[in-house]
């Protein structure tokens, strides 16, 4: 902990679940960010388990206007704050809803404007204040409440959007992946991020017990299951370029997928090896493509 | 100085006098030449002003309540489609208590396209919290835009105001017009005083959700202070005239009233065409007069209600159209005048842009004279078959 996280600048006694990755990825990114940092929060859980009023757990200049503007918002917020001298950053934070799907014109509007802010991502993968719908973010094959498995489904029918090389696209300098598993690394991306000029993104993957159906105790182990099986890669692109990947010796997906009950029609009433083969690809092709794989000596 | 000027020019020569520090704005016809006069005065370095230009006007709203609540001056500018899209932003605008001010050239509301002149576009955010102020020419329209954020901005209001004026009819007409020197509009309009801001060294949240227990008391005190504009208004419309000679201290305004048997209502520049056919009506022997609602929101009823006292039926002229019930003008008269027995008899008219001449007046005048109200004036013969 450094000074500033000793002032608690994101507050205990919120409403969150237990074992909420999103509340921990609060915690971390002002402990990173500091003090002098204004967050714009978007509609969703985040923004819902934070500040029923009249209390709040930001101990920071802290907005929330509406489900899908975060960042027109904070773009607003760059301008003014540019217009009076003054110095303090601006976070805009918002779950894989508002930031994959209904944010996501305003979202290209703001990195293509180049307004300097840092746009977070918590990913947990589905609508989660609203009751695990899918998203846009929702892997292929999770059972949700809008693509619940069934007789002639096996759930999400789409694999993940690519939403950060999408940012990428827009020239953004500095873009990355993290997870609240690897505590450190977060942090010093989100360091990293609010001190480089221009739009940055950050999409941290944040395992939600309630919606993917784990206890609450297991959030950090199913972050780093994620991770080890090459299902979610944590890396950095600086100007469009990956610079740095976490490698892994990976794991089998299925012991990922076994752990949390949105993929349980995948095991029972019986294992269905055909889609796990899929999800086992899509985990081949990540580690292909960012070179995740850390090649054991025989 | 007096100059010959477009309306929107005239609109954007008077925003840039008022200072913003932020400008937001998405391009749409017929509001473009107002924004695209800003951004040249951006351009040039002749206002102190951050341009954001927006992917849309969702953002150009949004982008003006982040602004507004980091503290500083803002503006932006629409019409018809482009309000209809700020819909949810405008809501929080007033219940986040922000005093942004933005000019509306009205335009008619699709389907079918339109982009020509009525009033359903404002009137349809009459619910969201905003003040709204209608222009009758492009003089008010300019000086409108000083009293808003004077209003707006005020401690007691901290509200979000629109100046409407008629897209067309009013945006893009010359007219002669008195721009304010920069020394006057400063000595009318104070530089922003934030009531709270983001600021790292206090920090507060904004817009918070609120359970049952708080959530009406938050709506309460916007109606109450929307009310409480009826009297900022007139006083800050009266230091106006005291300084510059154009008075606004009336919500409402009379033209022709004292001994009026049959009184129109309308807002927008439609009154200036009411006014010639009064005088020519007057002049025929017809006890005619004409109550213009310069402000919407808050609805200045008891003004209303003083003013039409002496009448002996009243015609109302709406350019909008709440679908299956009645104009809204309509209804808020109708409101002010329940149990005085005078009628009150409301017109659909002008929609989409169709024109509006001495004469249609007059026949709305007769037509109100044989007791015949409630309809849509001017429609093609075709579809009463």
């Amino acid at each position: 902990m450094n000074d500033e996280a000793a002032c608690v600048l994101f507050d205990s006694g919120h409403r969150a679940c237990g074992g909420c990755a999103a509340a921990m990825a609060a915690r971390l990114i002002l402990d990173a960010a500091g003090k002098n940092t204004i967050v714009v929060s978007a509609t969703g859980c985040m923004e819902v388990f934070t500040t029923p009023y009249p209390e709040t757990a930001w101990n920071v200049p802290w907005i929330h206007s509406l489900f899908e503007n975060n960042s027109a918002v904070a773009s607003g917020i760059v301008a003014s704050l540019a217009k009076q001298g003054r110095k303090e950053k601006v976070i805009a934070l918002g779950g894989d809803g508002a930031t994959f799907d209904i944010g996501i014109l305003c979202l290209s509007g703001a990195f293509e404007r180049g307004h300097d802010f840092t746009y977070i991502c918590y990913d947990n993968e589905a609508y989660m204040n609203t009751g695990i719908q899918r998203s846009g973010a929702t892997p292929y094959d999770a059972s949700t409440t809008t693509s619940p498995a069934g007789t002639c489904s096996t759930g999400n029918p789409r694999p993940k959007k690519d939403l950060p090389a999408i940012l990428a696209a827009h020239g953004a300098p500095y873009v990355a992946t993290a997870s609240i598993a690897y505590p450190p690394d977060l942090k010093k991306k989100v360091e990293k991020a609010v001190q480089t000029p221009g739009p940055c993104y950050i999409q941290i993957h944040a395992p939600c017990c309630t919606g993917w159906g784990f206890e609450g105790e297991k959030t950090v182990a199913i972050g780093k299951l994620a991770i080890e099986t090459g299902l979610f890669v944590s890396y950095e692109m600086e100007n469009g370029v990956v610079t740095r990947v976490k490698k892994v010796v990976r794991k089998p997906v299925e012991d990922y997928l076994i752990e949390q009950k949105r993929f349980r029609h995948l095991f029972k009433p019986k294992r269905n090896d055909a889609e796990i083969a899929k999800i086992q690809a899509i985990a081949d092709r990540n580690a292909e493509k960012y070179g995740i794989d850390i090649k054991l000596k025989k | 100085m007096l100059e010959i000027t477009e309306g929107s020019y005239a609109v954007a020569e008077a925003v840039g006098k008022c200072r913003p520090q932020v400008i937001a704005a998405y391009p749409i016809t017929p509001q473009t030449h107002i924004v695209e006069a800003l951004a040249e005065m951006v351009a040039n370095c002749e206002i102190d002003a951050d341009y954001i230009t927006v992917e849309s006007e969702f953002s150009a709203l949004s982008a003006c309540l982040g602004a507004s609540a980091a503290g500083s001056r803002v503006y932006s500018a629409t019409t018809s489609q482009g309000l209809a899209l700020m819909f949810e932003v405008c809501f929080n605008c007033a219940g986040m208590r922000l005093p942004v001010v933005m000019s509306i050239a009205n335009r008619a509301l699709g389907a079918p396209l339109s982009i020509w002149n009525d009033q359903q576009d404002s009137i349809s955010l009459r619910d969201s919290g905003w003040l709204q102020l209608y222009a009758e020419d492009n003089q008010e329209a300019t000086d409108l835009h000083y009293l808003a954020y004077k209003v707006s901005e005020d401690h007691s209001i901290l509200l979000p105001s629109f100046v409407c004026f008629d897209g067309f009819i009013l945006s893009h007409t010359y007219e002669p017009v008195d721009t304010l020197t920069q020394e006057q509009a400063d000595s009318y309009l104070p530089p922003f005083r934030p009531f709270q801001r983001l600021d790292a060294a206090d920090p507060i949240s904004f817009g918070m959700y609120a359970p049952p227990d708080y959530y009406m008391e938050f709506r309460y005190e916007i109606d109450q202070a929307l009310k409480k504009a009826l009297s900022v208004i007139p006083k800050a419309g009266g230091e106006f005239g005291e300084l510059f000679g154009r008075d606004y201290s009336g919500l409402v305004e009379s033209y022709r009233m004292d001994d009026a048997e049959i009184a129109l209502v309308a807002m927008g520049s439609i009154c200036g065409t009411i006014k010639d056919a009064i005088d020519e009506m007057r002049d025929a022997g017809k006890k005619v007069g004409l109550l213009k609602l310069r402000v919407f929101r808050p609805f200045p009823t008891k003004e209303v209600k003083k003013a039409l006292s002496g009448v002996s039926s009243v015609a109302v002229l709406d350019k909008n159209i709440s679908l299956g019930a009645k104009g809204a003008v309509a209804l808020e008269v109708k409101d002010a005048l329940y149990g005085s027995q005078i009628p009150v008899y409301g017109y659909i008219i002008a929609l989409g842009g169709r024109d509006v001449r001495k004469k249609d007046i007059a026949k709305v005048v007769s037509l109100a004279e044989g007791g015949k109200g409630d309809l849509f004036y001017g429609l093609r013969e075709e579809v009463l078959k």
